[in-house]
């Protein structure tokens, strides 16, 4: 079989694998070493690339669907567009999805996607009550919260390390219409924000869009969204009350070339922003529908593409809540000295989360994109201290450059996890280009 | 509501075929060996599509069973879709006689055995569609894959005498001649990639075919031309090619 190159949505690193299309649940035959199962690979790093990847979007079926209760069982590579694309019209949504649809159940597992509803439906994870997994060995097993629950568990957050996600049952969530009664507020700064997100504990969905180049008083200039998922009642007044499910995949504007790089500098950015920051504080509240309210890049196939061919690098940390009004400050400040905007700065505060390996915790969680320019790997560097020194830790699912030392130090449940991978996976099958550099594996 | 039974489920082409005749509505009747992995793809055609779906166990090359296939079939379908099939490993298949009997008995016999009782009902009630996938491998036998090809030339000259039997009593019969398909069947074969189709190109164009009740369709249409062509050189440079 020959390689081929390829690289994950931050299109970078670039590597050679082989790669396996699994077009039939179980064909895969084990102990090869230095492979990975990989979805739609809108991981930004290195996660799903190996020596050997397993494409899993070929096995792509829902098996069951019981429509009192809400329980879907799929095959991993079924896609959350898919899932929308015929659930939305039968009233039923996805119980967490991260801001965008072209990712596979398979993936959201692995990675335990968050959303903009974390602080009161956790992660994709939790809504998950059984898998079907090939093991390492070849062997096909079920694996729940009752049934070997440590690799249920260890699977959940565990970046496909464990084997190969087949199958999997969770529940949607109900919903009477498809679309989101939304508040945009203006923040003039970090400690406003973060009072309205306080405040905004009891909507479902929160996030909030930082202008990283303001400065000074403004530090932390953000609009922060919040919304509910609208009932029949909120939308009688509109032209949607008569296709209160509507749903449409409709074709998106693609970026059709990479830019040049360095098109992103910081003035575009500041422009960007501040339009944005504008646009939205005149636009209050109002009736949106779930697509642009949950998948706004996605209407633009390709964003990535906008970084140019060197690509750019995703930074997402976390720090805990006594420490995140003072991190967050630190980090915004080092950003703002830098002038190194991000095009992309999403804030959100995380609920309670008890989980193996996931990223979330309770706290702060800010995501950053930078363009690959000079001195980025060496700024980020920065950053890093100041997230280590308010006891923070990073997302696997965004990182592709972090060294083993700076990573482990937020995830004390490590051992523990790599002891039942290796329970699993003896001889070592599954392992990343990204576990490899973080000496898990 | 109308009825299509798919043949050899299983494959690639007969999935997304079968999703194709879901979007229209029909209810499908999926037929094959992998029972589990077909019960599978029914389970999802009925939560995607609502429609009703079966899985049914057959196997073509158990010649014995096939009357009783038919007549257990409730309802009838309307539309019956021949889609098994086996490419076998040509070296194998020169020189191991049962491979040769399970290559020509999946393409042609088993499937010849099955249809002829279609053909047979759908005659007597004056209207029915027959849809036969075979290939342009069969359009000339060369030494890469003659045991198929021979035996999908024997399916090919089936459905044409068939469809001239039938096309006077109502009866429509559609021959499909694919050429290269990204499906497992080709797995580990070198294709050129230009002209290697996906499965749900080749299904749509099956699915029109039908609807616009075609004879003969090449899946993509290019095929009609290389195939003309190919048949068209004297044998004795053919003979000498690597083709």
């Amino acid at each position: 079989m020959s390689k081929q190159k390829i690289s994950n949505w931050g299109g970078y690193p670039v590597v050679e694998s082989e790669i396996i299309k699994m077009n039939h649940p179980g064909t895969f035959s084990g102990k090869r070493g230095d492979t990975i199962a990989r979805g739609l690979g809108r991981s930004y790093g290195d996660s799903s690339l190996a020596e050997t990847i397993v494409d899993v979007t070929g096995i792509d079926r829902f098996l069951a669907f019981d429509d009192e209760t809400g329980v879907l069982r799929c095959e991993a590579g079924v896609s959350f567009a898919t899932i929308l694309e015929f659930f939305v019209p039968k009233g039923w949504f996805l119980p967490v999805t991260p801001g965008t649809k072209f990712i596979t159940v398979g993936g959201a597992i692995a990675s335990d996607v968050h959303g903009k509803n974390h602080h009161k439906e956790v992660c994709f994870g939790n809504w998950v009550s059984e898998m079907k997994i090939l093991l390492a060995s070849g062997e096909t097993v079920l694996c729940s919260p009752t049934e070997k629950s440590d690799l249920f568990y260890a699977t959940i957050g565990g970046m496909g390390l464990t084997g190969i996600i087949l199958e999997a049952e969770f529940a949607l969530k109900k919903i009477e219409t498809s679309f989101i009664k939304q508040e945009a507020l203006p923040a003039e700064n970090l400690d406003t924000v973060m009072r309205l997100f306080d405040e905004s504990k009891e909507f479902t969905y929160s996030v909030a869009w930082i202008d990283c180049l303001a400065k000074g008083k403004n530090l932390g200039k953000s609009i922060l969204f919040r919304g509910e998922h609208a009932n029949l009642i909120d939308i009688k007044d509109t032209p949607f009350a008569n296709t209160p499910l509507f749903y449409h995949n409709k074709g998106m504007l693609g970026v059709p070339f990479n830019f040049p790089s360095g098109s992103l500098n910081s003035l575009t950015i500041k422009l960007f922003n501040g339009f944005y920051y504008m646009m939205n504080k005149m636009k209050g509240s109002g009736i949106t529908h779930l697509d642009p309210f949950f998948y706004p890049l996605d209407a633009i196939a390709n964003w990535n593409r906008i970084y140019g061919k060197k690509g750019f690098l995703q930074y997402q940390f976390v720090l805990p809540l006594s420490n995140s009004r003072d991190g967050m400050r630190e980090v915004l400040q080092a950003i703002a000295v830098e002038g190194r905007g991000s095009f992309l700065a999403v804030l959100k505060l995380f609920g309670k989360q008890e989980s193996m390996i996931s990223f979330p915790q309770e706290g702060y969680t800010l995501a950053l994109d930078f363009p690959i320019m000079p001195g980025l790997l060496k700024f980020l560097t920065k950053l890093d201290e100041i997230v280590l020194k308010h006891g923070g830790r990073f997302y696997f699912t965004k990182d592709s450059r972090l060294d083993p030392d700076t990573f482990k130090k937020g995830y004390p449940r490590l051992a523990e996890f790599l002891e039942i991978k290796k329970k699993y996976d003896p001889d070592g099958v599954f392992s990343s280009r990204q576990s490899k550099r973080l000496e898990l594996t | 509501m109308k009825n299509c039974l798919i043949i050899g489920a299983g494959s690639d082409v007969a999935k997304a075929l079968a999703v194709e005749f879901a979007k229209e509505g029909f209810n499908l009747q999926l037929a094959g060996r992998n029972v589990e992995d077909i019960g599978k793809t029914a389970a999802d055609l009925q939560i995607r599509y609502e429609i009703k779906v079966e899985t049914l166990y057959l196997d073509v090359l158990k010649f014995e069973t096939h009357p009783d296939f038919f007549n257990n079939l409730n309802p009838k379908p309307e539309v019956v879709v021949a889609a098994a099939g086996l490419l076998g490993d040509q070296k194998v298949t020169e020189r191991d006689q049962s491979a040769t009997l399970r290559v020509i008995n999946t393409n042609f016999t088993g499937i010849v055995s099955l249809l002829n009782e279609f053909a047979n009902y759908f005659e007597n009630q004056g209207r029915g569609s027959i849809i036969g996938i075979s290939s342009v491998a069969g359009d000339r036998g060369r030494m890469k894959n003659y045991i198929y090809g021979a035996a999908k030339a024997g399916f090919t000259a089936y459905l044409s005498g068939l469809r001239q039997r039938l096309s006077r009593k109502g009866v429509e019969v559609l021959s499909v001649q694919p050429g290269f398909i990204n499906t497992k069947m080709l797995q580990g074969v070198e294709t050129p990639k230009p002209l290697t189709a996906e499965p749900e190109q080749v299904a749509k164009m099956i699915y029109n075919g039908f609807r616009s009740k075609k004879h003969v369709i090449y899946t993509p249409g290019y095929w009609r031309v290389i195939m003309f062509i190919v048949r068209s050189i004297p044998e004795r440079i053919f003979v000498k090619l690597d083709l």
